[in-house]
């Protein structure tokens, strides 16, 4: 188990190293000249000079990306442009909680549409109900988020005024019913292919026949026997959106007017704010990678047999 | 009257595919019995001969400025009249930017992922069929582009290289090739352990002849599936790029980007929404149906894509 996790652990660390490095070198192919920015329209050649200087824009690229690590290192993610030069770490800092938020309400809504139309689907394949819920899955899949997010404002916010317009107030979870239900309905559809077909594939197996040959009533084998084994392949798909999540959720958090990462994310694409993008990129990255690692952790705890696999 | 007496089955080394007019006759037959599939080609037909036809079709130049196009006011126009679905805040006509935004919706759609797929095959192959380092290095490039959020790498690549078409194609197609790469990797990892490779290897044959005329046929019919799968995701993301307002640069009409343009005026207009959305919506879902069903066509026992 030891050997497992030190592994996987050393897997982890070349995949994060590999990510800041791309983050590190699209930041430093942004066009354009930061330290002009920074030193304003009017500023002589001299002061860009110097400021490039004090940014370390002038020393060669193998330093740069040194000086990058060690900043990283220390969990600096460099200072905003746009933002009066305020940290780039606080500001994500500030703004994690609320991504947080919306990421655990939207994977409840995922599960709570989801894990029912796959199970009600895989119960009796090819029926009405089944091509039903394969089709709301589709049709889920395909409805961008940030339309679904306008007619939801425009119906239930606007003309019927049951939902907040936007912002975050009191009660908190009602100003996050809309946004977390559009966030949820797209993943929700994946979360009802995989239960269907995790559903399908434990039906098939003897243990189950064993079941039925026993005589237990449909019903218990379903939630009793079934439903356990299939969801299992879920904690993966938790885990990743989670991760996935936390990096902002731009279109939704941008729609519904929450101040998330995905909103500060938002902001700063439309300033050239490069540091927050890069910023916000590369801690996304950084909770996919450990989610990731915690997700099979998981299951080398559960399963010994992933343990012994390469 | 005897009949003759079957013919012995012959044994192939290798599965030959079946003959493509056959295919064709095969794909008609399933098509007419399966409604969802046949509405979904119907649609992609339409919207073919809409993006290609649109210069005749599009009753006023998609991008520019109608003084009759807004109100006394200012505001847009609602539908009917002059303008049959409306107007935008910028007082240009929204049928004829419609018809012009499947042009750029598709055009993105289909060159993006065909990138993707070009790479992604022939980044799975290399990586599958040769396995070892090779192998090492590109799942683990695969593994580092897929740690990224989709949009939130492709909103940040292009924030750096600046938004217009071509970026926004590269952009898509460098993000994609990753998911095709892995799928068709495990693919040949199973197919290059087969008996028909070891016998073609064994006569003397290249790399390169071998995964280009052996192994590449056996992968088609998983190529067209995720091909059919990816266009919609790429439109998708396309028109989230296009939303948030790093794609497709203005004043050139796409669906997303109109949607963002209405989602100021929604209170007033909400027409600006309605049908650039439900174009996006119906040309997505046509693209997931289709991909659907020639799954079940070709019947590829490929795991489904996220």
């Amino acid at each position: 188990m030891t050997g497992w996790v030190l592994r996987r652990i050393g897997q982890m660390a070349l995949v994060l190293l590999g990510v800041v490095t791309l983050a590190f070198l699209m930041a430093y192919a942004v066009p354009g000249d930061p330290a002009r920015l920074i030193a304003g329209p009017n500023a002589d050649a001299a002061t860009v000079a110097s400021i490039r200087h004090q940014l370390g824009l002038d020393a060669p690229l193998w330093s740069q990306y040194t000086a990058f690590l060690g900043r990283l290192a220390r969990g600096d993610l460099g200072t905003s442009y746009a933002l009066h030069g305020a940290p780039v770490a606080e500001q994500l800092a500030q703004a994690l909680p609320t991504s947080a938020l919306i990421a655990v309400g939207g994977i409840v809504w995922q599960l709570v549409l989801g894990v029912p139309a796959g199970i009600v689907a895989a119960y009796r394949p090819k029926s009405a109900a089944d091509r039903l819920a394969t089709l709301g899955a589709l049709i889920g899949l395909s409805a961008p988020p940030f339309w679904v997010g306008l007619l939801l404002l425009y119906y239930l916010a606007y003309r019927f005024s049951i939902f907040p317009l936007n912002g975050l107030g009191d009660p908190l979870w009602w100003y996050l019913a809309l946004p977390t239900f559009t966030l949820g309905l797209a993943g929700a559809a994946w979360y009802a292919r995989m239960t269907r077909a995790q559903m399908l594939e434990v039906l098939r197996s003897p243990y189950i026949q064993m079941a039925r040959a026993k005589g237990l009533r449909e019903r218990t084998i379903l939630t009793r026997h079934a439903l356990r084994n299939a969801l299992t392949p879920l904690i993966t798909m938790i885990g990743m959106d989670f991760g996935y999540f936390l990096g902002g959720v731009l279109i939704i958090e941008s729609v519904f007017g929450l101040p998330g990462v995905g909103k500060l994310t938002y902001d700063a694409i439309d300033q050239l704010d490069v540091p927050i993008v890069t910023g916000a990129v590369l801690v996304a990255a950084f909770f996919v990678v450990v989610m990731n690692f915690l997700v099979d952790l998981t299951y080398a705890v559960v399963d010994p047999r992933v343990r012994n696999r390469r | 009257m005897t009949t003759p007496p079957e013919p012995p089955a012959v044994q192939h080394t290798e599965p030959v595919p079946p003959g493509v007019r056959d295919g064709l006759r095969r794909a008609g037959r399933s098509l007419l019995r399966d409604v969802p599939a046949l509405i979904s080609v119907a649609v992609l037909v339409l919207l073919l001969l809409a993006a290609l036809l649109a210069p005749l079709l599009a009753p006023h130049d998609p991008m520019r400025t109608y003084a009759e196009g807004l109100s006394a006011r200012g505001a847009p126009v609602p539908p009917g009249g002059d303008f049959p679905l409306g107007t935008d805040p910028n007082g240009r006509d929204v049928l004829s930017r419609l018809l012009y935004g499947a042009r750029v919706s598709l055009t993105i759609g289909v060159v993006a992922n065909g990138l993707a797929t070009l790479v992604g095959v022939t980044a799975g192959v290399v990586a599958g069929y040769f396995g070892g380092l090779v192998d090492t290095v590109i799942s683990r490039i695969t593994d580092m582009v897929m740690s990224f959020p989709i949009l939130l790498f492709c909103v940040a690549l292009i924030s750096v290289t600046g938004p217009s078409q071509r970026n926004v194609v590269l952009v898509i197609a460098l993000v994609y090739w990753t998911y095709l790469a892995r799928v068709i990797r495990g693919m040949v990892l199973s197919l290059r352990e087969r008996e028909f490779v070891t016998a073609t290897r064994t006569l003397g044959v290249g790399d390169v002849r071998i995964m280009v005329r052996h192994i590449l046929p056996h992968l088609i019919p998983a190529i067209i599936v995720y091909a059919t799968l990816g266009v919609a995701s790429s439109i998708l993301i396309e028109s989230s790029l296009s939303f948030i307002g790093v794609g497709v640069p203005v004043p050139e009409a796409s669906w997303g980007q109109m949607i963002d343009d209405g989602r100021r005026y929604y209170e007033v207009a909400p027409w600006l929404l309605f049908a650039p959305g439900l174009c996006l919506i119906a040309t997505v879902l046509a693209f997931n149906l289709a991909g659907d069903w020639l799954r079940d066509l070709l019947d590829p026992t490929a795991p489904e894509r996220r």
